[in-house]
């Protein structure tokens, strides 16, 4: 099964998305939404990617929850400091440890700390697990270290490991 | 936009406008902020809920104008998500890259394993 569907979470994600962009659910959409969704799953294959298995679900759903509540807070602050006279006083980069090098867990990552405004993915390294980030507002470094850690990275570890 | 309800062109209005403002707030942020690392973070308002804010409007107009479920505008949210990262990481690093070659000493040294080479200044 496995040779025959390599990516079988990316081939049904690939058929939704072409029904999505179809706007339309006929027969012949999802036969040619499910080809499309094989083909580009065997391509991916030689990327020899890290499978994507969702083992718990709800966390999933919690870290959804607290990325949104996260991200609507820094929009707030951020645009406040866009406007005020002063603008950012104390941007700086810090180094934050990671305990992962799967490579599924450091994508999200990425993602949740770069859809953050005021946190930028600068550098990760391998071999270290050294994540060297860009905070616009660097006031308490443990404080991020720990947001960083234990609220993405632990949940993430949960959910995918 | 006559045969749109009320309640849709209320929600739909605050949506566009609070959407375009935390656009505009980036952009002004950019043209503001002090230094490249700093400026780096204000787009990324338009990227989040500014990029959000305008899609679900979007969403709503065409669904309460076409009388379906219009839901192919969410695929943009998912779609920048997944590949402002990428951008990002490539402009913050080769900045970094930049300034550590000019010897820039505000930025932070890269980690040096036993197997590396010691950098060379001014390389």
């Amino acid at each position: 099964m496995r040779r025959i569907f390599p990516h079988p979470v990316l081939m049904f994600g690939l058929a939704l998305l072409w029904l999505i962009l179809q706007q339309q659910i006929s027969a012949g959409q999802i036969v040619l939404g499910l080809l499309i969704g094989f083909g580009a799953s065997f391509i991916t294959a030689r990327l020899e990617l890290d499978g994507l298995i969702v083992r718990r679900p709800w966390v999933l759903l919690t870290l959804i929850v607290v990325v949104i509540i996260d991200i609507a807070r820094s929009n707030a602050a951020v645009a406040w400091l866009a406007m005020s006279p002063r603008g950012p006083q104390s941007a700086g980069f810090m180094h934050v440890p990671l305990t992962t090098r799967n490579r599924t867990i450091l994508a999200f990552l990425a993602m949740i700390i770069t859809a953050t405004p005021g946190t930028v993915w600068v550098e990760f390294d391998e071999e270290t697990g050294d994540l060297l980030v860009h905070v616009l507002d660097l006031i308490d470094v443990d404080e991020w270290v720990d947001i960083i850690t234990n609220r993405y990275e632990r949940r993430l570890i949960e959910i995918f490991e | 936009m006559s045969d749109l309800p009320l309640w849709g062109s209320i929600a739909f209005a605050i949506l566009v406008i609070g959407g375009a403002t935390l656009t505009l707030l980036g952009c002004i942020g950019m043209l503001r902020f002090p230094s490249f690392y700093a400026r780096i973070h204000a787009p990324t308002l338009g990227t989040s809920f500014g990029m959000v804010g305008i899609v679900l409007a979007s969403a709503l107009y065409f669904t309460l104008i076409q009388g379906r479920p219009v839901l192919h505008e969410i695929l943009l949210v998912v779609f920048i998500i997944v590949t402002t990262p990428v951008t990002l990481m490539l402009l913050s690093r080769a900045a970094l890259h930049r300034d550590r070659s000019e010897g820039d000493e505000t930025v932070p040294l890269p980690n040096l394993h036993p197997k590396d080479p010691p950098p060379t200044p001014g390389e």
